[in-house]
């Protein structure tokens, strides 16, 4: 673990080189200790890939007592408590209707289209991220056989519900926005929702399955074509 | 208790001091660019610390009371004129059922700020009124002030009329100094680059806005270029494969992944944030322990703020 000044009220907390589940099991657990003992004096928190940015307040605390808090967890011991990931299942309806990049994926991969599909929904995937935009979740990681590059000029508007993939990281787009990435599908859950708590269906640490749906079955679920 | 918006000008968004908490699904924090001159505003008023005013962008707003009110405009130095009648800022005034305000552009400074007694009260998102475009959050509907938009206020009981003595008003000027807390990815940057960095002058490029401050000068490169992303706090120096710096400010994104020197001391943000594009700015190391104390005398300084009463 490595505790870095990042600003006069923050410090930056490595824990490992690489996101793995195991560093992001260990971001989750020092997240939730932190907010137990430094109650008032902490503004917020910003987890991330392999690191968790700890903001505090500079008028009731300082960045030796912070560090030393941070240093004196044993995050050593999460690994004996049971661990409190949820799975989320969320429905998608793949196809090229609302999946512009998903027939040229799949020729680019020498793939049939199902067999993207079946890659996509094989695995589970680890909520390593939420930033870019309220509710946008990285997700990871892809099977390699269907990486992908982002698009080269990004669409200017990508439609709410999005399922794209990039790299070896896929997300639902949780509203409409400007964006590069290769789309496959549409998810009709909703994946930000101010207006009621918890305002997401994922949270960091959390784990998320991809199950296809038909087209009928989205529409039913409250999806937009 | 209203006031009307007649003309909302180029950019004018209500803000209280921002929202805090919500980074963890992707909020930024918003709230006045140059917290300085909005902490005074407050404090005039008698307004409680988070109290809504309304920043303003280059002047152009006229408002219209609907009800007697106190007001208060504070930051960049702007033609203030209630009805026909110029007045300072940084002072308390009566503003009348029927009278009209208008705020017009100086020389100096980009953001003013328009305050009321108590404060504007609007429906908050997420513990806050902070309005956030790019979210669609806060403000009304998570827009910016428009012609027509009727703001609330509440009571105005406040009936002490407050002036700050004028050795205390903030000076704006087109060139100014920043204080760096080095941190992040500082060792990522050669000797050379960082004294390049810290020895020459940037100018604020017309790309430049309440997400960040872009800056163009000569050109740093750090030993790598593509980071994990990770979380970014106010006034972080964010150093992009071109090599230009970007100074992230309120409507920054949470996360990022392009290197990072260290950021601006915040109390340096506000003097920042009343940059136009073609100002310049120089940067100055200093160390966390510096910063701390220096947050502290400022704590003072607000408190301790000279006012006195008018009649």
């Amino acid at each position: 673990m490595r505790v870095i000044n990042a600003s006069e009220n923050s410090l930056i907390v490595y824990l490992g080189e690489q996101a793995t589940p195991d560093v992001s099991d260990k971001i989750y657990y020092l997240a939730d200790e932190l907010e137990k003992v430094l109650t008032t004096d902490l503004i917020d928190l910003i987890p991330s890939y392999a690191s968790l940015l700890v903001i505090f307040n500079p008028l009731t605390t300082d960045h030796f007592s912070v560090r030393n808090t941070i240093l004196s967890i044993n995050l050593e011991a999460q690994s004996n408590t049971k661990k409190r990931r949820e799975t989320i299942i969320l429905p998608v309806y793949y196809d090229e209707e609302v999946g512009d990049d998903l027939n040229d994926l799949a020729e680019k991969k020498r793939l049939a289209v199902d067999e993207v599909i079946e890659l996509h929904t094989g695995i589970s995937y680890l909520v390593y991220a939420i930033g870019f935009a309220p509710g946008f979740a990285y997700l990871g990681e892809v099977d390699e056989k269907i990486a992908a590059q982002r698009l080269s000029t990004p669409r200017m508007n990508v439609p709410r519900g999005s399922v794209a993939i990039a790299d070896r990281q896929t997300a639902v787009y949780p509203a409409s926005s400007p964006g590069g990435w290769n789309l496959i599908g549409r998810c009709p859950v909703k994946m930000y929702d101010p207006s009621t708590p918890p305002y997401m269906p994922v949270g960091i640490g959390d784990t998320v399955r991809f199950e296809a749906i038909d087209r009928k079955k989205f529409l039913s679920l409250g999806g937009e074509i | 208790m209203a006031i009307e918006i007649n003309e909302a000008g180029f950019l004018s968004l209500l803000q209280d001091r921002g929202r805090f908490g919500h980074h963890r699904i992707g909020l930024t924090t918003g709230g006045p660019m140059d917290l300085n001159a909005y902490r005074i505003c407050n404090r005039l008023l008698g307004n409680p610390e988070d109290a809504a005013v309304v920043e303003v962008t280059l002047g152009g707003l006229v408002v219209t009371a609907t009800a007697d009110h106190l007001i208060c405009v504070t930051g960049a130095p702007v033609e203030l004129k209630i009805n026909d009648e110029t007045l300072p800022l940084w002072s308390c005034h009566q503003l009348k059922t029927g009278d009209t305000l208008s705020l017009k552009a100086g020389d100096v400074g980009l953001r003013s700020y328009l305050g009321v007694a108590n404060g504007f009260d609007t429906d908050s998102n997420f513990d806050s009124v902070s309005t956030v475009v790019r979210e669609k959050i806060g403000g009304i509907n998570g827009e910016k002030l428009a012609a027509g938009d009727i703001l609330n206020c509440g009571d105005a009981e406040s009936t002490l009329k407050m002036k700050l003595l004028s050795e205390q008003h903030p000076i704006y000027n087109n060139h100014v100094s920043l204080r760096v807390i080095p941190g992040y990815q500082y060792d990522y940057f050669s000797k050379i680059d960082v004294k390049r960095f810290f020895s020459n002058r940037y100018k604020v490029s017309d790309r430049s806005d309440r997400m960040g401050y872009r800056l163009l000068g000569p050109s740093i490169q750090s030993k790598s270029e593509q980071l994990l992303s990770e979380g970014i706090s106010l006034g972080a120096i964010q150093i992009p494969a071109d090599g230009q710096p970007i100074v992230l400010l309120n409507d920054r994104q949470t996360i990022g992944g392009y290197p990072k020197l260290g950021s601006v001391l915040s109390l340096d943000i506000s003097l920042l944030a009343q940059l136009k594009p073609g100002n310049t700015v120089e940067f100055k190391p200093i160390s966390i322990e510096t910063a701390h104390n220096l947050i502290h005398l400022n704590e003072y300084y607000i408190n301790e703020l000279k006012m006195t009463e008018l009649m």
